[in-house]
């Protein structure tokens, strides 16, 4: 069973990285494992310009860094993420591959003007990082609303979803990992 | 379902920058897409034999023939696709030329994935696939979530089916009930029932929202409406687009929320806070009080307009202690609920037990039932709930603490809570609804120490 390994791009807490660890394990059934061994650089995805950090150069370096890991990576970082034509991204990952990255930055209320809600952050958090590794596991966007698969653009569209996938998409998921295993 | 659609929508994407041909391939391959790219308008006019294409992303400026200049000969070649520009912020004029020409809109790079995704959706509906969706979205057959279960007493028999009915109009409904009764149940079984099932039910608590916040939830705000506000944020009746939304304690609203609620229900248009674009949202809505609303109309707290626009259709829900032959059976839903959940084999309710939980009175409803069984749940020794894991001999029924202050209440029932569930915190915080860490700084701010 390909297991999932957990990767901090500072800058990040490791307690947000370690608070995904459990939902992770759970929702894929399957171990999931923090590495905390590696030292991502993050200034090479910084556009200065935008001031934002390109979320696809963090992918490939993810990739390179982890070349012969069976399973799947996930980076998490705290930074405001950016591919080069859109304006934001909460993630980003290889369809039917191995990394994907999430980032918190975006998903933080009080940057909306809200009041702190750290629940509701680490909830998006757990969304965003299931979505994200949904799609190394092949998945494109679901159109059922409560699935995690659901495409969401705004902070609000993950607050609408579920955080496990509608029964398709976890069917899919299940066929991947034992057609690896 | 799976993403991919039955007939795959497609988009080409022409534009001369490798890094936006890949990033929007991308993006749009993984919303179930059919997507490929040209870097110049020659490879743009040899994709067109691969269509057709639904929809066309092309790029003002590019070496060569301009992409003003291929729209003409794209469109001559297939006239049912539909062409988005993509433009420099510099040249925004050429794009409204674009829209001269035919183009269905454009959008300014970097673009903002939401307005995109929007935008997209917006051509393909106007491409006439809207059918072909909808029956797309006639395959979601799957539930996902699980049955709520309601009760199967003549009363919720009847409730049931007052909201199957209302469930095939698209009224305006209110559901009234005590606190804890299941309001938000019968909401989302109407919602579940009617055409409106494949967009979501949105629920607001408007009793929960400070006023102050309230109308940035409910309408949303844009960039630096105030102090804080980095991002946009999109409101509640935004999101309800194509579904419901659910007011729950709309007799809590302020007269000044009347006005602005009674407005985007009659126009179903609102514009964001601090914001000038008005956006048009198309949403039922269902409503929820334990509020005497007629009381307050007469005393002018609560507009008679906005009253009669709501209280079309209103479902009343009896409260637990007046339909008891609901009880054993929720009882077990939630015990099952729990032994999954908690992964603990307990599979029944001893008969004594549940004698105790059927002549109990419930003032909390079926809130309160539920936290029961959870509770016991905890304490119980398999292989069933025994009566000494029902908190009713401990606890004294209500009572109150002689000071009324918000604190001193506040305190009273978190100590109550915190006594009942053994000082477990993970458990105490779940049943307040708020955060481990809040619980902590309480605990702290009154003083409480574990006995
Ligand atoms: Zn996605
Ligand atoms: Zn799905």
């Amino acid at each position: 069973m390909p297991s999932i390994l957990l990767v901090p791009i500072p800058p990040v807490t490791m307690e947000r990285i370690t608070s995904l660890r459990l939902p992770l394990q759970s929702i894929f059934d399957t171990d999931t494992v923090i590495d905390a061994s590696i030292h991502l650089d993050i200034i090479a995805a910084l556009d200065m310009y935008r001031n934002q950090y390109n979320s696809s150069i963090l992918l490939a370096s993810l990739k390179e860094r982890f070349p012969q890991h069976e399973g799947k990576i996930l980076g998490v970082s705290e930074v405001d993420f950016f591919v080069p034509v859109l304006t934001y991204v909460f993630g980003e990952a290889q369809l039917n591959g191995t990394v994907a990255v999430v980032s918190v930055y975006r998903l933080d209320d009080t940057l909306y003007g809200l009041p702190e809600n750290p629940r509701r952050l680490n909830e998006r958090l757990v969304k965003e990082a299931v979505h994200e590794l949904g799609h190394t596991f092949g998945l494109y966007h679901c159109l059922d609303y409560d699935c995690v698969m659901h495409s969401s653009t705004t902070v609000e569209d993950i607050d609408i979803k579920r955080d496990n996938f509608c029964p398709a998409c976890s069917r899919a998921v299940k066929r991947h990992l034992h057609a690896r295993s | 379902m799976n993403g991919k659609p039955v007939r795959q929508n497609s988009i080409l994407i022409v534009d001369d920058e490798i890094v936006v041909r890949d990033s929007l391939s991308k993006w749009f391959k993984q919303d179930g897409y059919r997507v490929d790219s040209a870097e110049d308008a020659a490879h743009a006019l040899k994709k067109m034999s691969c269509g057709p294409w639904d929809i066309i992303l092309l790029d003002i400026k590019m070496p060569g023939m301009s992409g003003l200049e291929l729209q003409k000969h794209l469109h001559e070649i297939d006239s049912a696709s539909t062409i988005i520009m993509i433009t420099a912020f510099a040249s925004v004029e050429s794009a409204v030329q674009a829209l001269k020409e035919g183009a269905f809109d454009y959008v300014t790079k970097p673009v903002d994935p939401d307005h995109l995704s929007h935008l997209v959706q917006k051509a393909i509906q106007h491409k006439k696939l809207a059918d072909e969706n909808a029956q797309l979205r006639q395959h979601i057959t799957e539930i996902t979530r699980g049955e709520d279960i309601v009760g199967n007493s003549p009363q919720m028999k009847k409730v049931i089916e007052l909201a199957k009915t209302v469930a095939q109009t698209d009224t305006t409904a209110m559901i009234r009930g005590e606190s804890g009764s299941g309001k938000e149940i019968i909401a989302r079984a109407i919602h579940a029932n009617s055409a409106r099932r494949y967009f979501p039910i949105i629920a607001v608590n408007c009793g929960a929202v400070p006023e102050t916040l309230l109308e940035s939830e409910l309408f949303g705000h844009e960039k630096g409406a105030f102090t804080g506000a980095q991002f946009r944020r999109k409101g509640k009746f935004e999101m309800a687009d194509g579904g419901t939304i659910f007011l729950d304690e709309i007799g809590t609203i302020s007269v000044k929320m009347q006005v602005q609620l009674l407005r985007v229900i009659e126009t179903k248009q609102f514009t964001r806070v601090g914001g000038n674009e008005v956006i048009a949202s198309d949403f039922r809505i269902i409503c929820a009080t334990n509020h005497d609303l007629e009381a307050a109309v007469k005393a002018g707290t609560f507009r008679e307009d906005l009253y009669y626009r709501l209280n079309v259709f209103t479902i009343f829900i009896p409260p637990l202690r007046e339909r008891k032959a609901d009880i054993p059976l929720l009882a077990r839903h939630f015990l099952t609920r729990y032994t999954i959940s908690m992964n603990k084999p307990v599979k029944d309710i001893s008969p004594d037990a549940m004698d105790m939980l059927v002549r109990y009175d419930w003032p909390g409803n079926v809130r309160e039932l539920e936290n029961v069984i959870e509770r016991a749940m905890v304490l119980a020794a398999p292989p069933s709930i025994r009566p000494d894991d029902l908190p009713f001999q401990l606890i004294p029924k209500h009572h109150a603490p002689a000071d009324e202050s918000i604190d001193a209440v506040e305190k009273a029932h978190i100590e109550h809570v915190l006594a009942k569930y053994g000082w477990n915190i993970t458990h105490s915080a779940h049943v307040l609804d708020i955060d481990r860490v809040t619980l902590y700084n309480k605990i702290a701010r009154y003083g409480l120490v574990k006995p």
